[in-house]
């Protein structure tokens, strides 16, 4: 018997699709699966987080509700997983934000954005805040470059530090060899499919939505959202080496790499998370996990919120909405930071170990 | 959705649903009526995985070719000679198409799966299994404008001099609770669900049968055509058995049931005797013959003993063995007599000669002096714990069916062909399955005799 509920519930469907096996050419859990006889919490929570829920394996299984053999996989896995973030976060004491994420995202969010306008009306005069600026160094009126900077960096460095400390516990629970490290191989595998999302494709036709007829529109919605976030953090990084190693300041002209960069980056962040919220809202709700619901609309939210406050400094920079719309943008992105090891956006590093691991399994049975 | 069509179909699975697509692609309207709900369409289409083709050379998913040639000697054998071979060469000739034609339905197809290497050149698997080809083929039928009611009963056939008219359902159908049409292809299945009718065969020992498919296969088109004068094809008596596990449910368990165990033990009764040859053949014919010899013996139950050290050896099970330390805790477990079963195991171990174990060869491990003696794979059982599987005759379909042409029509019993019946797939299996089974055959009659029915009875009603 296994720690919890859901993890014994996720040992009984293992045990039922490896003495079925049919759906092994859908994606990499089942393969995986095949690979054990028994399973272990960290094997659970490996194949858990290595499904993408797709939803085909509950489509063509003979056995799925109304079936008395209740087979729900992309469900079960994905109660498992959510519960896999709280167990892996660290430090621990942090955990039970995974609770009621929803709500934690949105305080942490608001807090951080009101911080923000709170700080500039306290350190600007009305005529700065409200003022148009132009020209480089108009953003630095506002907040002085170096300020801004060691806050980033240091919310950023954070986010870093609990991340590699919560993959690597989720790293040595998922297998052997202990302590085992990642070839390269197998990495530049994992980039590949998490790349393409090889296995959010239902076996090749797609995912399943809101009925029996799959789309690649989820994968669409992703991949905006994926390299929108990208891109923006591509422009973020050119604009710091223009400032400096060339000196350059923002803002820069429209044409200029950072601004083309985070253009389209905020344009995918803001298409990309609208399309991944219709969808979910209109999912057969049978595949999902209504428990992470919150989790998974905050983040969604943050990302939309990240994206469409940047594009707005971008559109309204040389008028006098630019200095609160600052304000807005850098607490969204402030609070999208610090609260990335504690939502939804660890499914991404928890799903590339993961592929990592399978890319590894696959290596050495071949 | 109105009250008649071109083409009425009654069944939901594989063979059905080839039958409509081929009927609606030939410009018939077509209507199919499935008895079971939404979630339990497709009969025992559900639970297959894979479909048997001649070819000629290698796919890529195939490993090799398998010519018609091949393909009809491994039809002679199993079916030991009860085969129409006009109808099954013609099967076999089509079959090399339907590779194609199934594709171009929505089905996909993929390598065989793990622990069925040996199917690998012979038989093509479908990616995600008999459900998810079921689901590309409602899919592709909706779209051509295939019309589809679930929960579809139908109560009676009328039918006049071998000519087809209407249908009757249970329950109306948009208000309609009779659906005339100008051809009929059935496509219902065979009757091993119905226990009453096994029982004619098998008296109350069908009492303790399990039903590995769907528990809507109860036989009731194929009873209406033979009272209205089809002529009957196949051994009414005769079912296709496997030995599955005892605890599985009563039906629709599935091949989540199944064991492959037999030869890395010994199997007793409920007298904790052996009783046959645990050795005797290979994989896939020693699967298909215990579910008939546990039939035979008292109350229908057997039990298949092996140790931990084969535990390995086969595919992991859905329910775990019963375990014990001892031989005589097991058989308190199993409700045999300790006694008894510790002596049945004593002998067998005395009997075991030395030998090169291989379970994929027919390899040297035999017993000598006993009987029944295990002539292949005989190893000692003395590594505790001492492990167990309870069995039943699970049934997989039954092989009394329809007679028909190579045109998939029915002949009626006078011997004269009907104007516009035809059928397809386990209703009509008889023909060319008289007796035994090889991996996928079932899925291969369905859709090639599925696709000629639906063809012929747009053909019939366009004319």
């Amino acid at each position: 018997m296994h720690g919890t509920r859901i993890l014994d519930e996720a040992d009984r469907l293992m045990t039922v699709c490896n003495s079925c096996r049919y759906c092994e050419g859908l994606c990499a859990v089942f393969p995986a699966m095949e690979m054990r006889r028994a399973f272990s919490d960290g094997d659970l929570n490996y194949l858990a987080n290595l499904c993408h829920s797709c939803g085909a394996c509950y489509v063509d299984c003979q056995f799925s509700p109304p079936h008395e053999f209740n087979v729900n996989v992309p469900k079960t896995l994905a109660i498992a997983r959510a519960e896999s973030y709280a167990a892996y976060a660290w430090p621990q004491a942090l955990s039970g934000a995974f609770a009621r994420n929803g709500l934690v995202i949105s305080l942490v969010s608001a807090l951080s954005m009101a911080a923000f306008i709170l700080g500039f009306v306290a350190l600007n005069d009305r005529g700065v805040l409200f003022g148009a600026h132009a020209g480089p160094g108009a953003f630095y009126k506002l907040m002085p470059h170096n300020a801004m900077a060691a806050l980033f960096s240091a919310a950023f460095l954070y986010a870093i530090l609990a991340l590699v400390m919560s993959v690597r516990a989720f790293w040595r629970d998922i297998g052997p060899p202990i302590g085992g490290r990642a070839d390269g191989g197998s990495i530049f595998q994992a980039i590949r499919d998490a790349g393409e999302l090889r296995y959010l494709h239902g076996g090749g036709v797609g995912c399943y939505n809101e009925d029996d007829k799959p789309t690649d529109r989820r994968k669409l919605f992703h991949h905006l959202t994926f390299y929108g976030f990208l891109l923006c953090f591509a422009a973020t990084s050119v604009a710091t080496l223009y400032h400096y190693l060339l000196g350059r300041e923002a803002p820069y002209p429209w044409w200029d790499l950072p601004v083309v960069l985070g253009t389209l980056g905020g344009i995918g962040l803001v298409v990309g998370p609208i399309g991944l919220f219709v969808a979910k809202s209109r999912r057969a709700p049978e595949l999902l996990d209504e428990n992470s619901y919150g989790m998974d609309v905050g983040f969604i939210a943050m990302l939309f919120l990240t994206g469409a406050t940047g594009m707005l400094v971008l559109i309204l920079r040389e008028t006098a909405a630019m200095g609160p719309l600052l304000a807005l943008h850098l607490g969204a992105v402030f609070a999208l930071f610090i609260t990335m090891p504690y939502g939804k956006f660890v499914h991404g590093i928890y799903r590339f170990a993961a592929l990592v691991r399978y890319a590894q399994e696959r290596r050495t049975a071949a | 959705m109105g009250s008649k069509y071109d083409v009425l179909v009654i069944g939901g699975g594989n063979a059905a649903l080839c039958a409509a697509i081929s009927a609606r692609r030939g410009g018939a309207s077509v209507l199919v009526l499935e008895g079971a709900p939404k979630f339990y369409r497709g009969g025992n289409t559900r639970h297959t995985r894979n479909m048997r083709c001649a070819h000629d050379a290698a796919t890529e998913i195939l490993t090799g070719p398998y010519t018609e040639e091949e393909f009809w000697e491994d039809l002679l054998r199993v079916t030991g000679g009860q085969t129409d071979e006009v109808l099954a060469r013609h099967m076999i000739r089509e079959s090399k198409d339907i590779l194609n034609w199934i594709v171009e339905q929505g089905v996909r197809w993929q390598p065989s799966l793990g622990g069925t290497l040996s199917l690998g050149r012979t038989n093509s698997f479908f990616l995600g299994g008999g459900r998810a080809m079921l689901n590309a083929l409602y899919l592709t039928a909706e779209q051509l404008g295939v019309d589809v009611a679930y929960d579809a009963e139908v109560t009676d056939l009328v039918i006049e001099d071998g000519m087809f008219l209407a249908a009757r359902l249970k329950r109306p159908i948009n208000g309609a609770t009779e659906i005339r049409a100008t051809s009929l292809v059935a496509a219902a299945g065979g009757f091993e669900a119905n226990i009453e009718w096994l029982k004619q065969y098998w008296g109350e020992a069908a009492d303790n049968f399990l039903i590995r498919g769907t528990p809507y296969n109860r036989g009731s088109i194929l009873k209406m055509l033979l009272d209205k004068g089809v002529q009957e094809v196949g051994d009414p008596t005769q079912c296709h058995a496997v030995a599955i596990d005892a605890r599985a449910p009563k039906f629709d368990g599935g091949i989540i049931t199944r064991h492959d165990s037999v030869v890395f033990g010994i199997v007793v009764n409920k007298h904790a005797q052996r009783f046959y040859d645990e050795g005797e053949d290979i994989w896939p014919k020693r699967y298909a013959i215990w579910g008939r010899l546990v039939a035979a013996q008292p109350d229908q139950i057997a039990y298949i003993i092996f140790d931990s050290t084969v535990v390995t050896s086969f595919m992991p099970t859905l329910f775990p063995p019963i375990a014990g330390q001892t031989i005589a805790e097991l058989a308190g477990k199993l409700a045999l007599d300790p006694a008894t079963l510790e002596k049945t195991i004593t002998e067998f171990n005395a009997a075991v000669r030395p030998g090169t174990f291989d379970h994929t060869i027919l390899d040297d491990c035999v017993t000598e002096g006993i009987t029944p003696p295990k002539t292949h794979w005989a190893r000692k059982i003395e590594t505790p714990p001492y492990l167990a599987y309870p069995v039943r005759p699970g049934i997989t379909f039954t092989y009394l069916g329809t007679r028909v042409t190579k045109e998939a029509r029915m002949l009626m019993a006078d011997g004269k062909p009907s104007a516009n019946m035809f059928a397809a797939g386990e209703i009509m299996a008889g023909n060319v399955l008289g007796k035994g089974y090889a991996a996928g055959m079932g899925m291969t009659i369905g859709s090639v005799f599925g696709r000629i029915a639906g063809r012929e009875a747009a053909k019939h009603a366009r004319n």
